[in-house]
Order: C-alpha cells, then sequence, then structure tokens
C-alpha cells in the first residue's frame, strides 16, 4: 500500500468542557475517497477543519502529504493549500462578489494568466457543476444547493489534489444528488484526486466511497470498506445502516429528571 | 468571618479578570498590527503584490462617499467657532482675529479630528461589520484555505486607502471649515473677503496644516486597525457583529482622541 497523503495522530480536541474527538488515528490514502459518517454535532466537520489546517488540535498532530500545515513555514504552507480545495458546510461564498467572481478568485490571485483564460476556465469549473450562465449573480440571489455547487465548482478552482467536502448533497433535490455523487466519480478517476467528504446520505456513501470512517463519541469505531460496513456488526454501524432511532428511554423517572433537571431533587 | 472576606476577594477576582483580559487583547491587537505592517512592507518584497483594484475600490467607498458630509459639517464647525470667537473679540473690537482662530484651530485640530471622528463612524463600522459578517459565514476560512491571507488581502487595503483617503478628506474639511469662517466674516462681521482671506493665510503656518495632516494618518492607521480588529474576533452570529461594530465604533473614537492628546502634548512640550 502506498504511503498515507494525510496522517492524522491522537488528535485531541475541546471546547471548553467538552472533548469533541479524543484521540483519532486516521491514515487517508492517495487517490482514494474517503467517507467520514456520524450523527449530528460528532465532529466532523471539526476533524475536516483540523485536516485544512484551520484549527490547532489540543493534542496530537495532521500532517499532510507530511507537512503539519501548522507548523510549516509560510511558503511551503502557501504550496499546500494551492493545491487543496475545500467545500464548507455552509458554501462560505464570498458574499460581495460575484458567483463568476468567487469561483475565478484563486486563478486571479495565484496566477498569471490572461483574464480571457480566466473567464474560459471560470465557465468551465460552473459548467461542471451545471451553474453556466449563473456568473454574474450574487450568491444570495441562488439557492441553498446552487450555493453549494457554485462552491464546489470554486473548491475546484485550482484543480487540487485533495478535495474537501463537507456534506456536499445535503440540501440537493435527489437528482441533483445523484449528479453530484457522479462528479465527484469523475473528478477521482479524470485527475486522481483524493477526496474527502464529510457526509450522511447513505446511498451517496454506497456509490462512492473507496473507505468509510465512522466517528462516534469521539472515536473512530469503524473503519473499512463498503462491503464490510454493510456487514459490521458493531451496534453504532447497525444503527446508521438501518436508520434506527435512539432507544426510548425506559426508566420514566429518570427520563422526567432529564427533562426538568436538577429541580426534580428538591420536590 | 467569611462574610466580611467575600466582598473583598470577589472585586479582587473581578477586577483581576479585566486586568486579565484587557492585556490579552493589547496583546492580540499588538500581533495584528504586527501582521499588517509585514503584509503591507514585507510581503510586497516576497512577490506579493498590494492588491491596489480593492484599495481603489475602498477609497472610493470610504472617501468619495464621505465627501459630502465632511465638507458640510467642517463648513458648520468652521461657522460655530467663528461666532463663538467673534462674541469673545466683539469686546475688544479686534473681530479681525476670528481669522487666525479660525483658520489655526481648523487646521491643527478639529480638521482631522473631526474628519477622523465622522470616518471612525462612517467606514469604521463598515470594516467591522464586512469582516465580522465573513467571520461568521466562514468567509475567513474559505480565504485561508485558498492560500490568501486574511490580514493581506482585507487588512491591507483598506489601511492603505483609509491612509490616503483621510488627509485627502483632512484638506477638504480644512478649506470647508475656513470657508465657514469667511461667510461668517463677510456676512455679519463686515470683513471683506480678501482681507479674511489674507488674514487665515498669515495665521496659518504651512507646519500646522502639515502636523494636521500627519495626525490624519495616524488616526487613519487607528480606525482600520481597530475595525479590523474588531470584526475577526466577532463570536456567534449577527448579534456577536453588532456588538462589535459598536465596539469598534467607541474604541476607535476613544483611541483617535488619545492619540490626539499624546501628539499634542508631545508638540507642546517640544515647542
Ligand atoms: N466554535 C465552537 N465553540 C464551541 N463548541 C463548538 C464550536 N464548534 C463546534 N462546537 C461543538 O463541537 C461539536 C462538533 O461540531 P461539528 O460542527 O464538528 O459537528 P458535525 O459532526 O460537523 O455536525 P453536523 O453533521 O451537524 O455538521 C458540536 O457539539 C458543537 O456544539
Ligand atoms: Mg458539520
Amino acid at each position: 500500500m502506498s504511503k498515507a497523503i494525510i496522517q492524522i495522530r491522537d488528535l485531541h480536541t475541546r471546547y471548553g468542557e467538552h472533548e469533541i474527538l479524543k484521540g483519532i488515528t486516521l491514515d487517508i490514502f492517495p487517490n482514494e475517497t474517503f467517507v467520514i459518517l456520524g450523527r449530528s454535532g460528532c465532529g466532523k466537520s471539526t476533524l475536516m477543519r483540523h485536516m485544512i489546517g484551520l484549527q490547532k488540535p489540543d493534542q496530537g498532530s495532521v500532517f499532510v502529504k507530511g507537512i503539519d500545515l501548522l507548523s510549516a513555514g509560510e511558503k511551503e504552507r502557501e504550496q499546500m493549500l494551492k493545491k487543496i480545495g475545500v467545500l464548507f458546510q455552509g458554501s462560505a461564498l464570498f458574499n460581495s462578489m460575484t458567483i463568476g467572481d468567487n469561483v475565478a478568485l484563486p486563478l486571479r490571485e495565484h496566477t498569471r494568466l490572461e483574464k480571457s483564460t480566466v473567464d474560459i476556465m471560470t465557465r468551465l469549473k460552473l459548467d461542471l457543476v451545471g451553474l453556466s450562465g449563473f456568473e454574474t449573480f450574487m450568491p444570495a440571489q441562488l439557492s441553498g444547493g446552487m450555493r453549494k455547487r457554485a462552491a464546489l465548482a470554486r473548491a475546484l478552482t485550482m484543480d487540487p489534489d485533495i478535495l474537501f467536502c463537507d456534506e456536499p448533497s445535503a440540501g440537493l433535490d435527489p437528482i441533483v444528488a445523484v449528479g453530484i455523487d457522479h462528479l465527484i466519480l469523475k473528478l477521482k478517476k479524470a485527475f486522481k484526486m483524493t477526496i474527502v467528504i464529510v457526509t450522511h446520505e447513505l446511498a451517496s456513501v454506497f456509490l462512492i466511497a473507496d473507505r468509510i470512517a465512522l466517528l462516534h463519541d469521539g472515536h473512530v469505531v469503524f473503519l473499512g470498506d463498503k462491503a464490510a460496513f454493510k456487514k459490521d456488526g458493531n451496534p453504532v454501524v447497525r444503527q446508521f445502516i438501518e436508520r434506527l432511532p435512539d432507544s426510548e428511554p425506559l426508566d420514566g423517572s429518570k427520563y422526567l429528571q432529564t427533562l426538568i433537571g436538577d429541580s426534580f431533587h428538591g420536590i | 468571618m467569611g462574610y466580611c472576606v467575600k466582598p473583598l476577594a470577589q472585586i479582587t477576582i473581578v477586577f483581576g479578570r479585566r486586568l486579565l483580559t484587557f492585556f490579552v487583547h493589547l496583546a492580540r491587537i499588538a500581533k495584528f498590527f504586527r501582521d499588517t505592517l509585514y503584509w503591507l512592507l514585507l510581503a510586497p518584497w516576497r512577490g506579493r503584490s498590494v492588491r491596489w483594484g480593492a484599495t481603489v475600490v475602498q477609497m472610493v467607498r470610504m472617501g468619495v462617499d464621505s465627501l459630502p458630509i465632511v465638507a458640510v459639517i467642517t463648513f458648520f464647525v468652521g461657522l460655530i467657532i467663528a461666532m463663538q470667537s467673534a462674541y469673545q473679540l466683539q469686546r475688544f473690537g479686534a473681530t479681525i482675529y476670528v481669522a487666525d482662530l479660525v483658520g489655526v484651530s481648523i487646521t491643527r485640530e478639529l480638521g482631522p479630528l473631526i474628519t477622523a471622528i465622522l470616518l471612525a463612524g462612517r467606514s469604521g463600522s463598515a470594516i467591522a461589520a464586512e469582516i465580522g459578517t465573513m467571520k461568521v459565514g466562514e468567509e475567513l476560512d474559505a480565504l485561508q484555505t485558498m492560500a490568501l491571507n486574511p490580514v493581506g488581502f482585507l487588512v491591507v487595503p483598506r489601511t492603505l486607502a483609509m491612509a490616503i483617503v483621510l488627509p485627502c478628506l483632512t484638506v477638504l474639511a480644512d478649506l470647508f471649515g475656513i470657508l465657514g469662517g469667511l461667510v461668517l466674516g463677510a456676512v455679519s462681521l463686515d470683513i471683506p473677503v480678501i482681507t479674511y482671506i489674507n488674514e487665515t493665510t498669515q495665521a496659518i503656518l504651512l507646519k500646522d496644516f502639515l502636523t494636521g495632516l500627519t495626525k490624519s494618518v495616524i488616526f487613519a492607521v487607528i480606525i482600520v486597525q481597530v475595525g479590523a480588529y474588531q470584526g475577526f474576533s466577532v463570536e456567534g452570529g449577527a448579534q456577536g457583529v453588532g456588538k462589535a461594530t459598536t465596539t469598534a465604533v467607541v474604541t476607535s473614537i476613544f483611541l483617535i482622541i488619545l492619540a490626539d492628546l499624546i501628539f499634542t502634548a508631545l508638540l507642546f512640550s517640544t515647542g
């Protein structure tokens, strides 16, 4: 097996009292599509922020292509970031710029390409996500799903080696969502991209994932390929696959206590 | 026993915490200022050009759009000073010195100060709100992952724009302030326009005018630094943006007056 392109070692993160990630160790390999699954609020976005060097872990480290983004020199870090594309959960488009300018920005700032070349490349990327003709729109004039696709186009502008997507298909209609999945498959095949995806959509997971990691309670409780995931006996995995709700609280008085808090003791 | 100790301990704790956050803020502002200087002065030598296009856009927004309000307000202030000083000088029959008083106080002090306070309210708040909204919407994070430094990308053009625009507006403010005095002098004190202008040009030294402009450059840096710093420190949604905006305006007006005091005291003591 080739050397890991992203190495996460014993990563711990806390927000105040809450420890969100409690020692994550993961290897992500070149050209694979790696899916991070987990329940809402379990720390998937936080883990992704660590991988792109936006957040300093309390303990542990992340290496991308062997480099720790947080301690790397400025030039090195910049070189690295130019080859990374990120789609944020909330799109994070620049609201003061048109869609076209959003997509073209990295090219304008990092390359010396002619304006006409930049325009063509921008149109190509927007075309890729099905948004051709929307160059002059402002982000506020697009629907949530369209913003997400525009943000994906922007993430692809610099033809990254590694693409990070935080819930790329959340809030999209099923047809467009499948379109995004196929786009990801195409990117993987055509450009040999390493793709890290956070998602909830099981259908899309089974379509695109090479390997899956399931986060639960700050730990990786499952790591493996699709087939192993489907067969895994871990109750958390089963709950995910079979879409089971949390079990009802059995003890009525305890449930009541969680609802009314400590005042219960005083009664 | 514990009853009397408690309040004292509590005061100490509260006060200590205040002091601590004050120093934390101070350290962060210093680091922020250092970053700005780096991206403004050093980075261009390392192949990262300043975004002149964005600077011009900011200059238009900060400068051109503030022209009318700066002109009107300083004209009124010139009028007011002229009236106030005429009231005093009439008793000595020396109303011609209204020109001196208006000219000197406007160019040395009020022109730069009033323009800076106006711009702190207009553009300082806008900077804080804009950057704060970008922080909330993860736009600053997006910039960073695109290998674009938010300080170099957002703060440097604004600092440059303000440092160019504020002195220009101050010149305009000086002119309109003097014009205010001139109008009063001509209309109600019967001073001929030519006489008033001659008196003014004799009264104002080039030095007065230039110290005023120097001050306005310092004020420009304060306005942008405070606004941007507040924007970058926004936490938690729209409410945080609102708070940052208010804090930016209040803090920068306070710092502008403090800097003015220090600057004037230095000039005063060195003669
Ligand atoms: N800036 C912050 N300050 C305090 N707590 C935070 C902060 N950011 C995230 N958290 C907490 O960390 C936890 C993980 O957040 P994160 O955004 O990583 O979740 P997630 O797995 O991406 O969830 P979702 O699927 O809903 O996007 C949450 O419980 C959240 O309350
Ligand atoms: Mg998330």
